[in-house]
C-alpha cells in the first residue's frame, strides 16, 4: 500500500492558489500529476518585471537588451579575458614580429599563434618570446602584445636597429639564440622584413630555414616552394619562416608580456649605411598598396582644392563611385567592392557617406578619418576620427597649417 | 689599362607561373638587366668584359642561352646535378675570381625557393648584402648606393661598402629583350663541381595544394551571441566625432592623426 503515490487534494490546491500563505512552501517541491510523473509549474517559471508583468527569460540572461544596448556594448569590449601565465619556462618559442608602423600587424598575430601551438604540443611548460626591434620607445604604439599572445617580450630600442639594419638586427638575435636558445624561431615571411631576418639568422646560425611554411603539425612541416608553384613537406625545422594564416591568432586568453632583459648588446659594425626613406611619386603607387590615401566623394566641390591638398599631403588619390562616374576621377581610382580594394594604414574619406560597397573596399584599413558634412552617416560610424563640416573649409584649413608647418621647418 | 669592377650575376632557371614551362627566371634576369644598365652607365668603372654571367646547375638547359641574348659575350657553367649544394660552388669559384659586386635574384623560381642562395654567398664570403635592390643611384670604386624597395611601393636610399651582395627585387626595371642571334653565338663554359647536399633526402615536393581560405570564426556559447555576430554591422568602435569644434581644431585633429600615424613623411624629415 506503502507504493502507492496518493493525492493530497489539499496541498494541490494550495499549489494551484498563488495568494494561499502556504503557497510557497509548495512550490519548491515537485509536483507530481495523477499518474506519478512530474509536473512542471508553470506559475513558478519567470519573473515579475519592473512594470509588473510577468516576464519569462528564455534565453537564460543572454538576451540582448534593448534598452541599454549601449553600456552592454561597452561592457563587451572590456571582457577580461584569463590570464595565461608561465613561472618558469623550460623552453622559449622565440617570433620576431614585423611591427610595421610599431603595431603588430595581422601576419605577426598568426605567427605568435603558431607559436602558442608549438608550446601546447609540448609536454613541457614553454612560453613564446615576442622579439621587438624599435628605433625609439616612441615608435612603438602596440598596447595588445598580451592578447596576441607574447607570454615574455624582448624590447630592443636603439637607433641603430631603426630603418634597413639587418647586420645589427642580427647580432642582437645572435645573443638570445646564446642565452635563452629557443626550441624555435619563427618569423613573418613579409616582404616587411621578416623573411630576410629569418634567413640571414639561418645562414648565420648554420641551420637550413623552412620558408613560407603554412602548415606545421607535430614533426612535419608543409610550405611552399619556389614560384609559389610546389608543396614540400619536410620534418620540422628550428628556424620556421611563416606563411600568412598559418595558425589562428590567440584569442581565447591573455599572457603576461612580462618584459625580459637582454644582457649587454654586442657590438656589430654595419656596412649598410641607411640614408632615409626616399620621396615616391605618390600618383605613381598603385592604389591597392598605398599607404595614405586621402579619397573624395560627392561632397566635394573644388577638385582643384583637393587636388593640392592631396599633393601637400604626399597622399595617392581615391575616389567614390559617384565621384568617378561624375568624371571628377580616373576609373582606377576609383575605391570599394567594384573598384579597388585598398589596404592603405591610413584613409582620409572626404565627402564620402560610406555606402556599403565602398566600406568593404576600406574594410582593411586600419585609421579611417572622415570628413563629411552629415554626421550619421555610415562612414562616420565606421572611422576613427570623423570630422563634421564642410570639407571645402576643412581641407582649406589642413592645407594653411601643412604651408605654415612647413615655413616653421625650413626657418628652424 | 686602368682598373675596372668586376660585377658577377648569377642567373638561374625559371618557371613560368601559368605553363610551368622553364624560362628567365625574372628576378634573375632584372638582375642581369640592371647589370648591363651598369656598364652602359659607367663605362670608366666597368666593361661588359668584366660583367660575368654565372650560372650553377645542369647543362644543355636552352634558356641560360636567353640570358646570353640580352647581350653577355659569355656564359660560365658550374656544372653539377639537380641534387648538389650550388653554393659551396659557387664560393670556391667566387674565390678565384676578383668580384666586386653580385647580383642575383631574390628567390628562385622552382625547388625550395627559400631565397638562401645570396644570403649563404654573402655570410661565407663575409660581404655585406642588400636585398630587395630596385636601382642603383650611384656607383663608385668601394662603394655603391642603391634603392631598396619596401613594400607599398616605397623606396629606400642605402649606401653600402664594396664588395657587396645585391638581390634584385621584382620593382627593378623590366629586363630587355633576349635576342635569338646572339643567344645562340654565345659562349658557355663550363667547369664541374660535385658536392651533394645532405638533408633534403625526407623532403617531398607535391603540386601546390589551394590554401584553404580562413573562415571568420564565431566562438559563441549560445544562439543570441551567435545571431548577435551573424547580424552586427560592422562598426567601429565608434570613434572620436568633432562637431561643435572650430574649423582650425578640426584640421589640428586631422593633421595630428596623421603625424602619429607617421605617414606625412615630407613635414617630418624637411
Amino acid at each position: 500500500m506503502s507504493n502507492v503515490i496518493r493525492r493530497d487534494p489539499r496541498a494541490q490546491w494550495i499549489a494551484r492558489n498563488r495568494l494561499h500563505p502556504l503557497h510557497q512552501a509548495t512550490v519548491e517541491t515537485e509536483v507530481r500529476g495523477p499518474s506519478g510523473l512530474i509536473r512542471k509549474n508553470p506559475h513558478a517559471v519567470g519573473f515579475i518585471g519592473p512594470n509588473g508583468i510577468k516576464r519569462i527569460d528564455r534565453l537564460a540572461g543572454n538576451a540582448a537588451h534593448t534598452t541599454v544596448r549601449r553600456s552592454t556594448s561597452q561592457e563587451a569590449v572590456e571582457v577580461q579575458l584569463p590570464l595565461h601565465t608561465v613561472e618558469q619556462a623550460e623552453f622559449y618559442v622565440a617570433v620576431v614580429v614585423d611591427l610595421v608602423g610599431g603595431r603588430l600587424t595581422s601576419h605577426d598575430k598568426d605567427v605568435l599563434g603558431q607559436g602558442h601551438q608549438l608550446v601546447n604540443a609540448s609536454a613541457q611548460n614553454g612560453a613564446v618570446v615576442a622579439v621587438v626591434f624599435a628605433g625609439s620607445d616612441s615608435d612603438i604604439k602596440e598596447q595588445g602584445f598580451d592578447l596576441a599572445g607574447a607570454d615574455r617580450l624582448m624590447v630592443i630600442t636603439g637607433k641603430e636597429y631603426d630603418g634597413y639594419s639587418p647586420e645589427n638586427k642580427i647580432a642582437i638575435l645572435q645573443s638570445i639564440d646564446l642565452a635563452i636558445s629557443p626550441r624555435h624561431w619563427l618569423f613573418p615571411d613579409s616582404q616587411a622584413g621578416g623573411h630576410e631576418l629569418g634567413i640571414r639568422l639561418a645562414a648565420r646560425l648554420a641551420e637550413r630555414a623552412a620558408t613560407g611554411v603554412w602548415k606545421v603539425s607535430a614533426d612535419q612541416i608543409s610550405c611552399r616552394g619556389g614560384g609559389d608553384l610546389t608543396d614540400i613537406s619536410r620534418p620540422l625545422t628550428r628556424i620556421l619562416v611563416l606563411a600568412e594564416e598559418c595558425a589562428d591568432p590567440v584569442d581565447e586568453f591573455r599572457c603576461e608580456a612580462k618584459l625580459m632583459p637582454l644582457e649587454q648588446a654586442p657590438e656589430s659594425i654595419s656596412r649598410i649605411q641607411d640614408l632615409g626613406p626616399v620621396s615616391v611619386d605618390p600618383s605613381q603607387i598603385a592604389l591597392a598598396e598605398a599607404e595614405f590615401i586621402l579619397s573624395a566623394g560627392n561632397g566635394i566641390r573644388n577638385w582643384d582644392q583637393f587636388h593640392a591638398v592631396a599633393t601637400q599631403l604626399g597622399a595617392t588619390e581615391g575616389a567614390s563611385r559617384v565621384a568617378v562616374d561624375d568624371g571628377f576621377m580616373p576609373r582606377e581610382r576609383q575605391v570599394g567592392a567594384t573598384g579597388t580594394w585598398v589596404s592603405a594604414r591610413v584613409y582620409v574619406a572626404v565627402g564620402i557617406s560610406g555606402a556599403i560597397q565602398h566600406l568593404q573596399g576600406i574594410g582593411q584599413c586600419e585609421k579611417v578619418i572622415a570628413i563629411n558634412i552629415d554626421a550619421g552617416c555610415d562612414m562616420v560610424k565606421r572611422a576613427n576620427l570623423s570630422v563634421i563640416g564642410d570639407s571645402e573649409e576643412i581641407l582649406q584649413a589642413l592645407s594653411e597649417k601643412l604651408n605654415q608647418q612647413k615655413v616653421v621647418d625650413d626657418v628652424a | 689599362m686602368s682598373h675596372k669592377l668586376q660585377v658577377s650575376v648569377f642567373v638561374s632557371i625559371g618557371q613560368h607561373p601559368k605553363s610551368q614551362r622553364p624560362r628567365r627566371a625574372d628576378q634573375d634576369a632584372r638582375a642581369l638587366e640592371m647589370g648591363l644598365q651598369l656598364v652602359g652607365c659607367y663605362p670608366q668603372l666597368l666593361d661588359l668584359n668584366n660583367l660575368k654571367l654565372i650560372h650553377v646547375g645542369e647543362s644543355n638547359e636552352p634558356v641560360l642561352r636567353s640570358y646570353i641574348g640580352m647581350g653577355v659575350p659569355e656564359l660560365t657553367l658550374l656544372e653539377q646535378s639537380a641534387d648538389c649544394d650550388a653554393v659551396d660552388a659557387s664560393v670556391s669559384y667566387l674565390k678565384q675570381q676578383q668580384s666586386r659586386i653580385l647580383l642575383t635574384g631574390s628567390r628562385s623560381e622552382c625547388g625550395e625557393g627559400s631565397g638562401m642562395f645570396p644570403i649563404l654567398l654573402a655570410e661565407k664570403l663575409g660581404w655585406p648584402l642588400v636585398s630587395k635592390v630596385a636601382e642603383v643611384v650611384s656607383l663608385s670604386e668601394d662603394k655603391v648606393e642603391v634603392l631598396q624597395a619596401l613594400p607599398r611601393g616605397q623606396r629606400r636610399k642605402l649606401s653600402v661598402s664594396l664588395p657587396c651582395v645585391l638581390t634584385v627585387d621584382s620593382a627593378a626595371a623590366l629586363p630587355r629583350q633576349s635576342a635569338y642571334g646572339p643567344a645562340s653565338r654565345g659562349m658557355i663554359s663550363s667547369v664541374t663541381v660535385t658536392d651533394p647536399v645532405a638533408g633534403v633526402e625526407q623532403w617531398q615536393y607535391a603540386p601546390a595544394q589551394k590554401r584553404p581560405k580562413r573562415l571568420k570564426q564565431v566562438k559563441a556559447k549560445t544562439a543570441a551571441d551567435r545571431f548577435k555576430a551573424a547580424t552586427a554591422k560592422t562598426q567601429g568602435d565608434g570613434g572620436r566625432v568633432m562637431k561643435s569644434e572650430s574649423t582650425d581644431e578640426k584640421a589640428q585633429a586631422i593633421l595630428d592623426m596623421l603625424v602619429e600615424e607617421g605617414v606625412l613623411k615630407e613635414a617630418q624629415s624637411s
